[in-house]
């Protein structure tokens, strides 16, 4: 194996790894503000990639704004969860919560099924598909664009929490709910935000990911698990653990699928990740 | 401007409160105190909406705020401290006192997305009044420390900025001199005062009964959740329900 196979691992596993980091971030968000894991999180990733194709296709939008309506329309998706779906529930009981979103994640793939068809569909990438040559390895436009968007949401979403007044109130409500609701914080409008946040960041990983796998209505469902064991890789709640949680659990995955056996890549990635959780419960960077 | 109408809560059928009734008058220092597990915190909570209450009223300004949430009440503008401080331990001290002014920003979500000029403008006066209450506070060189960091007087400190710099009508203090050494306590004394001159009326839940006597205008005595004494300092000291319950108790400890 030549330094350059390296790097093309290490490409591959970055991309994918980003997918999950932006997915482990949408859970953190929702988790942060809400104390809950929201399983819609996994319909967030197929609904954006669904957006995306209806954009282009059936609509003719071009690529770029086709991105930003398809990102938009699942964060407004996600908000609708939240306001209709959540909010009425009077339960203040985490668990009730928790498989209220399990079930509102089966109603909303049930309508994407319902609207876009059983059809394995394909999206094409943002940039035609000609492999650029980096330092001897081979990558698809489509893996830079993911890097860079990925770079771009999270540079927006730290500016977002570090100089605006709403995301002064979300760290806030993260930090000590009470006190949130003392100074007069409307917990209703952060929670609102914290699902619109996440179903753009689960819309934009369906964007960015499915021209390379397929689209379908349950394409989500794997990838948001891997967010998933991201987020919990990382720390549950702490962002820069997702980050951190993701593009190691991109490297592991590719590594092992080039130097095992790409049939053993799931396995390798997950025992790391139970050794992770045995030395520390709470993650890498969990608190 | 605060008047409480036989407000009563219960804890799984164990009162707490029962039938507890006393006026905040505008513009005074009201003193709470009662021996501990008289309710005195619990009634705090009532009054932020931090706990339901069973029945009773609670008037502000004349409008009925018991059935309100507890950042509804915020915005009628009542804030508070917490016995066991409830700050924000990983935001800045700075970030910590400008939680304070959330009742000012009251922007839409869209609003604050987009940035509007005049939006900016206003955050930088905001931030400009946090910078203030911090050198009230004798804080301004931590502004940008993690509250987690500090003293545990300076935690009080921020703590006394974050409910005062909104300007609110109506502040509820749980127990501001508790931990505190005499210097300390001093300090706050004369920080009382001055808000109370700056016109913020205050309920003060205290143990400390040196304080209590030489700012409040008014003592209400809670003992068993029940209100036993409304008065002048003078007169409550008098009281020999009081004495009993409370003040006999606390000389015969110390």
């Amino acid at each position: 194996m030549s330094s350059q196979d390296l790097l093309q691992f290490v490409f591959s596993g970055l991309t994918s790894g980003s997918i999950y980091a932006l997915i482990a971030i949408g859970f953190c968000v929702v988790n942060n503000t809400m104390g809950i894991v929201n399983f819609v999180q996994v319909d967030f990733i197929t609904l954006g990639g669904m957006l995306m194709f209806s954009a282009l296709f059936a609509l003719g939008i071009p690529l770029a704004p086709g991105l930003l309506l398809a990102v938009a329309g699942v964060a407004l998706v996600a908000m609708l969860v939240e306001r209709f779906g959540l909010r009425p529930c009077r339960s203040e009981n985490h668990l009730v919560l928790i498989f209220l979103t399990v079930g509102l994640s089966i109603i909303l793939r049930g309508l994407i099924k319902l609207i876009w068809g059983k059809n394995r569909m394909a999206l094409p990438p943002l940039t035609p598909d000609e492999p650029i040559r980096i330092f001897g390895a081979s990558v698809l436009p489509q893996a830079l664009w993911i890097l860079l968007l990925t770079l771009c949401a999270i540079v927006l979403l730290t500016w977002f929490f570090y100089r605006t007044p709403l995301g002064l109130a979300m760290r806030a409500v993260a930090s000590n709910p009470t006190a949130a609701a003392v100074v007069g914080i409307p917990a209703g409008r952060v929670r609102l935000t914290s699902y619109a946040i996440a179903g753009a960041l689960g819309g934009l990983a369906g964007v960015l990911i499915t021209p390379i796998t397929t689209l379908n209505y349950d394409v989500g469902v794997l990838l948001g698990l891997k967010g998933f064991a991201a987020a919990i890789l990382g720390g549950f709640g702490s962002f820069p653990g997702a980050i951190l949680g993701g593009v190691g659990l991109g490297l592991l995955e590719s590594l092992s699928a080039g130097y095992l056996s790409s049939a053993y890549k799931d396995v390798v990635a997950f025992v790391v990740l139970l050794a992770v959780l045995f030395v520390r419960p709470k993650g890498l960077l969990g608190k | 401007m605060l008047q409480l109408e036989q407000v009563s809560k219960n804890f799984g059928g164990l009162p707490a409160l029962s039938e507890v009734s006393f006026r905040v008058p505008q513009g005074q220092i009201v003193a709470l105190i009662g021996p501990n597990g008289a309710g005195k915190t619990t009634l705090i909570n009532c009054i932020t909406g931090v706990l339901p209450t069973t029945s009773g009223r609670i008037n502000f300004r004349g409008q009925p705020i018991e059935a309100l949430q507890t950042h509804q009440i915020a915005r009628f503008g009542i804030s508070r401290t917490f016995q066991n401080l409830k700050l924000f331990p990983r935001l800045t001290v700075l970030d910590n006192v400008l939680t304070g002014l959330t009742c000012e920003g009251g922007d839409s979500m869209l609003m604050a997305m987009l940035r509007f000029p005049s939006l900016r403008h206003r955050e930088r006066q905001l931030k400009l009044r946090a910078l203030e209450a911090l050198d009230r506070f004798g804080l301004a060189n931590k502004a940008n420390w993690p509250a987690a960091v500090l003293a545990y007087g300076d935690r009080k400190r921020v703590e006394l900025a974050r409910a005062t710099v909104g300007r609110p009508d109506l502040v509820l203090l749980d127990e501001p001199v508790a931990g505190l050494n005499a210097e300390e306590t001093a300090e706050v004394a004369e920080q009382l005062k001055r808000l109370r001159s700056a016109g913020h009326t205050l309920l003060l839940v205290e143990h400390d009964m040196d304080l209590v006597m030489t700012v409040a205008d008014r003592v209400v005595v809670l003992d068993s959740g029940r209100c036993i004494a409304v008065g002048s300092p003078d007169e409550v000291r008098c009281n020999p329900l009081v004495l009993r319950a409370y003040l006999g108790q606390m000389e015969a400890t110390t």
